[in-house]
């Protein structure tokens, strides 16, 4: 009976809708590391520059934010540097944890414009695992990045920012994988 | 009577009630704004408001003329046509034209609107539930900026000031004829960073950037707001710019910087100092009532379900340590921000000493600047 | 066999009275108890507009705290947009799409039972949160992440339940009017010669089935969010918040045309009727409907140009919303066309029909304007966008359920409705309208953003006028319902055929129409006989011949 086959295959068109909302997440989330969007990119050590480096160059801009509830410091030691595309560039970032327990971080990196995303890789990064301070502890974090020659002629300055946020103690190791 | 003069007479009386008492003519338009791209922007606005009124003439006055010309009194008896493939092939691809027509200029527009290369400075816009903060990149030093419009005015205890709600208590600075790149992130919700003048709105996404750019030819003070719901005080997040001539520019950012330096020498002095409890509670309740009680409310009993009372708190009773932990570090997911970064010592160890000693609290604590110091 | 119920019903005839309601599986009485629903919850949050709009009045904080008006912000649009919009045309089209194509009952009765009962449940859930420690949502409709997540009230678990319900409510009812449609038209009754109100009907289904899942998915995400320690939104956890407006949006958009389609086929059953001329373009207003219901699906991105968005991304969206505009434009101009050259006349219902057709158009001119990218940056989340979809929204959906309510009036009730009332009520509406939104396009060009409880001085006179429109507004409402009631009480008896104009098989049966319709199909040939006996022209009447 057409009813029932109707009603049944309108449902199921229901239920795959639902479904799809969710399969918009990696999909958004294979979008951005497509376009450099949401700095989802800039999570994963990348492969060595490949080629000699360029006469270009570009400044790299340092940021750093700290999310409510995260008793920590936290700044670039330089606020920003000139690199050469193609040459492999380190700096540093300080952080002290003002607490008197040992806390977990996680930084999270922005990059803008978001069209130079792609063309920033980080073969070393401390956003590529959580962060563990004991009391009163401080360190620096060291970045070691290129840009390739490949970005875009009109991006002469792009701005690499870390946003720290508390990882809860209960969550640990799970987050930020 | 026909449908159409309802709608003039209601654009007539709108029209007139919108000059005020005062006889100040009102502007209908879009702002025209104080640079390049507000003015490109207000010409596109222009353009597409010309394009939808002379299609509204027209297909208004048809539809207007036929409600006169072929309504039943005249015309008993009506026309049977209901189709014309013709016809109906013209008006979709006309409109069609049309669009390209107006898509053409949005798109060069667009793309220079989104090209934010070559900044001559860059400042990062910090948005927090309910102020802004601003950072100098390149000179490596920034500062809060929250609405001044006092509360008094708000709750029309007094009148309004000029610029109610408009007004700021350190404005951001920048100097004319130059790029500036505009960076926008945020410590806790969405905000919107928005300036009508410049045609810049970039919304302060947490954990993420984003940019946008201005270049402003002429001195004078722009003022903006949120434009993103962002909670409660969303309409009280004024932003004010204060646009000066470069080279007052760059003494301003120079004096600024002496001030930042004379300031931490001030700090210095003042933490090595023992404070009493009468010279701090005052400050405390200044710092308290600025900041504080926008949430936790002056009578300190906050607002049940969403903003716990600090009269007889566990946590304002408890141990110092994570009282000054909690104020100075935030608690995260909530809207209580880290005020570390936000206050000085005095001010801290000021408002801390006011909140362990009023209302219910009688702890008897002092807290000194150094204690708060010696915690950062 | 009697049973416990029967019995009690015997006694007590309130008993009886709640069971006939409770239990009906009636498409004429569920159709009412929609409308009834809707009415109600239509004056709930009209309230809540009018708490917004009195407190807009003048500069300061006079009535309400901040905190309070963000939650009559909120349940003003959710219940505007679930409670009143949504189950009006539900209910038009459980009343109606029955008797036009010829079918004894919906498709699917006692789920259409269902699909109503939840709804009281739906919106006590979301009312009650009023009560709760911490109030109502207050973070708007669109509730974004993550002031809907980690800074949202106790009570937003409530909202996202409430939202589960009327999803469930709403594809149930969807998928109801789909099988009912595709199955039980009259024999011989082909797809294109159903009437309009049934074929935007048909097409809002799908898009409610597709979109409203979608919206499920993302309140669930909020709720995991939110308590289950997932970071779909939180950039903390490796999610985004800007993700969160992606997915509400690709059922945000969509959502908008459920809301505009069935207004669309009523104005397009209304038109013809009182210009005695039959629709124009039939075949062009079908296509129209369907590519404007495709196009919903990929303009999403252009209610977050401000988001950081890259620029193809940002072109894109404006070049799809742009050429929504053309099938638009097609429904607009096949609607002055029908009037043309017609003999027309200008009972209640045709005006609110015209009122539909002018300010919508006006609606969609501001539309239009939002779409070119760089102009949005300044139109954004101020007043301008909040003026454009009550353009499009007022008229498109609150008097395209007008004009149909006084057009079906005579049908459902046999009575008309007092004429020279509907007439002051129109007028006393189209001034209201846009005595209401008209300034507020001024007000956002001027800078005033949305969802402001508190406002700088330059707004002052927009806002006033505003109110003083908006509360004219409500008043029409308290004269609309007195109209209704006194149609219901009696009046001049309506014939089968109420408007001479009318054509089409709900006109077939006597009015009021009885409990019962089209239990033997009716046959269109001879139908379409009967039609001619009455001067139907060519391309009107049940069959379009």
């Amino acid at each position: 009976m057409s009813t029932r086959r109707h009603t049944i295959a309108l449902l199921a068109l229901a239920v795959g809708m639902f479904g799809f909302a969710f399969t918009l997440v990696p999909m958004y989330r294979t979008f951005c590391e497509w376009t450099g969007l949401n700095g989802r990119a800039a999570l994963r050590a990348g492969a060595a520059p490949a080629a000699v480096p360029e006469e270009r160059e570009v400044t790299v801009q340092f940021l750093a934010q700290v999310a409510n509830g995260l008793p920590w410091e936290f700044r670039p030691v330089e606020a920003q540097m000139r690199v050469r595309l193609g040459a492999i560039a380190t700096t540093r970032f300080y952080v002290r944890n003002r607490a008197r327990i040992a806390v977990t971080g996680q930084a999270v990196p922005s990059i803008a414009p978001s069209t130079a995303a792609t063309h920033l890789t980080k073969l070393e990064c401390f956003c590529f695992s959580q962060q563990r301070l004991n009391a009163g502890a401080a360190r620096e974090m060291p970045v070691r990045f290129y840009v390739d020659k490949d970005l875009p002629r009109q991006v002469r300055t792009l701005t690499l920012s870390y946003t720290l946020f508390q990882v809860p103690d209960a969550v640990r190791g799970e987050a930020g994988s | 009577m026909s449908v159409g003069r309802a709608d003039c007479a209601a654009l007539l009386i709108s029209l007139l009630l919108a000059f005020p008492d005062t006889g100040a003519a009102v502007s209908l338009d879009m702002r025209e704004g104080a640079t390049d791209m507000s003015k490109r922007i207000l010409a596109l606005h222009h353009m597409s408001l010309t394009v939808c009124v002379v299609v509204g003439i027209v297909v208004f006055g048809a539809m207007f003329y036929s409600m006169w010309a072929h309504r039943r009194s005249r015309r008993p008896e009506p026309a049977h046509f209901h189709e014309n493939t013709r016809l109906e092939f013209i008006w979709t691809l006309v409109p069609a034209l049309i669009l390209v027509g107006m898509a053409i200029p949005a798109t060069a527009t667009l793309i220079e609107l989104e090209d934010n290369s070559d900044p001559d400075l860059t400042v990062l816009v910090t948005g927090s539930q309910w102020k802004w903060h601003y950072q100098y990149v390149e000179a490596g030093f920034g500062y809060y900026s929250r609405s001044a419009t006092p509360r008094q005015q708000i709750e029309n205890a007094a009148a309004k000031g000029e610029h109610y709600l408009l007004e700021v208590d350190r404005p951001l600075v920048l100097p004319t004829d130059k790029k500036v790149r505009i960076l926008t992130t945020s410590q806790d919700v969405i905000h919107s960073w928005w300036v009508p003048d410049f045609a810049v709105k970039q919304d302060a996404v947490p954990g993420f950037i984003n940019e946008a750019w201005t270049r402003v030819a002429k001195p004078g003070v722009y003022r903006g707001q949120c434009a993103e719901l962002c909670g409660k005080d969303h309409a009280f997040m004024a932003i004010v710019v204060e646009v000066r001539p470069a080279a007052e520019f760059d003494r301003w950012l120079a004096r600024e910087r002496q001030r930042l330096a004379a300031a931490s020498q001030e700090a210095v002095a003042a933490r090595n100092k023992q404070w009493t409890i009468e010279e701090l509670i005052p400050q405390g309740q200044q710092v308290f009532i600025e900041h504080c009680a926008t949430c936790h409310e002056r009578d300190g009993k906050g607002q049940q379900g969403r903003y716990p009372a600090l009269s007889g708190s566990r946590i304002v009773n408890g141990r110092i340590e994570d009282h000054l932990n909690r104020v100075m570090n935030g608690k995260a997911g909530t809207e209580m921000q880290a005020w570390a970064p936000q206050l000085s010592d005095v001010e801290l160890a000021a408002v801390l000493t006011y909140e362990r000693n009023s209302w219910s609290n009688h702890t008897g604590d002092v807290i000194q600047p150094k204690v708060v110091y010696e915690a950062r | 066999m009697h049973t416990h119920v029967e019995h009690a019903t015997a006694r007590n005839p309130f008993i009886a009275f709640a069971a006939r309601w409770l239990l009906t599986t009636n498409h004429k009485e569920i159709g009412t108890l929609y409308l009834w629903f809707s009415f109600t919850m239509f004056f709930v949050a009209g309230a809540m507009a009018m708490v917004i709009r009195a407190e807009l009045f003048q500069p300061g904080l006079q009535l309400v705290e901040p905190n309070f008006y963000n939650q009559m912000v909120t349940l003003h649009g959710l219940i505007m947009v679930f409670g009143a919009v949504m189950p009006a045309f539900v209910g038009l089209a459980n009343w109606m799409i029955p008797m036009m194509i010829g079918a004894p009952d919906m498709a699917l009765p006692r789920i259409n039972n269902f699909s109503f009962w939840v709804l009281p449940f739906a919106f006590t859930m979301l009312l009650s949160s009023l009560a709760m420690e911490g109030g109502a949502p207050n973070f708007g409709w669109t509730f974004y992440a993550p002031l809907s997540t980690t800074y949202g009230p106790p009570s937003t678990d409530y909202f996202v339940f409430g939202v589960h319900l009327m999803g469930i409510s709403s594809v149930l009812g969807a998928i109801n009017i789909i099988v009912t449609i595709l199955n039980l038209r009259a024999p011989g009754m082909k797809l294109m010669q159903m009437p309009l109100f049934v074929w935007t009907w048909l097409v809002t289904a799908f898009l409610l089935i597709m979109a409203m899942p979608v919206l499920a998915g993302a309140v669930t995400m909020v709720l995991t969010d939110r308590h289950f320690g997932t970071s779909f939104f939180q950039a903390a956890g490796g999610g985004d918040p800007v993700m969160f407006q992606h997915i509400f949006w690709f059922f945000g958009h969509p959502e908008v045309y459920i809301m505009i389609l069935p207004g669309f086929g009523i104005a397009s059953q209304v038109i013809p009727t009182f210009a005695r001329k039959p629709l124009f373009g039939y075949r062009s207003m079908v296509y129209a409907v369907m590519a404007i219901a495709f196009l919903s699906f990929v303009v999403w991105g252009h209610h977050m140009f401000t988001t950081g968005m890259p620029l193809g991304a940002e072109l894109l969206f404006m070049y799809t919303t742009m050429a929504i505009a053309i099938p638009t434009g097609v429904k607009v101009f096949n609607w002055v066309a029908t009037l043309w050259r017609g003999s027309l006349t200008f009972e209640t219902p045709m005006l609110f029909a015209l009122g539909f057709v002018i300010m919508f158009t006006i609606g969609g001119f501001s539309g239009l304007m939002l779409a070119l990218v760089p102009a949005d940056f300044q139109y954004q989340d101020t007043f301008f966008v909040v003026a454009h979809f009550h353009y499009v929204l007022y008229p498109g959906a609150i008097f395209g359920t007008m004009a149909a309510v006084y057009y079906w009036l005579p049908k459902w009730t046999g009575n008309y409705y007092d004429e020279r009332l509907g007439k002051i009520h129109f007028w006393a509406a189209a001034i209201g309208v846009n005595l209401t939104f008209f300034p507020m396009h001024f007000a956002g060009l001027a800078g005033m953003p949305r969802r402001v409880v508190d406002y700088s001085l330059q707004f002052a006179d927009f806002n006033r006028i505003s109110t003083i429109g908006a509360f004219i507004l409500g008043l029409t409402q308290l004269l609309f319902l007195y109209i209704v009631i006194k149609a219901i009480r009696g009046g001049k008896k309506a014939t089968a055929r109420a408007w001479e104009g009318a054509w089409g098989l709900e006109w077939t049966v006597p009015s009021p129409a009885p409990l019962h319709t089209f239990e033997t199909p009716p046959d269109l040939a001879r139908v379409r006989e009967e039609e001619a006996g009455f001067g139907a022209p060519a391309g009107a009447g049940a069959t379009l011949r």
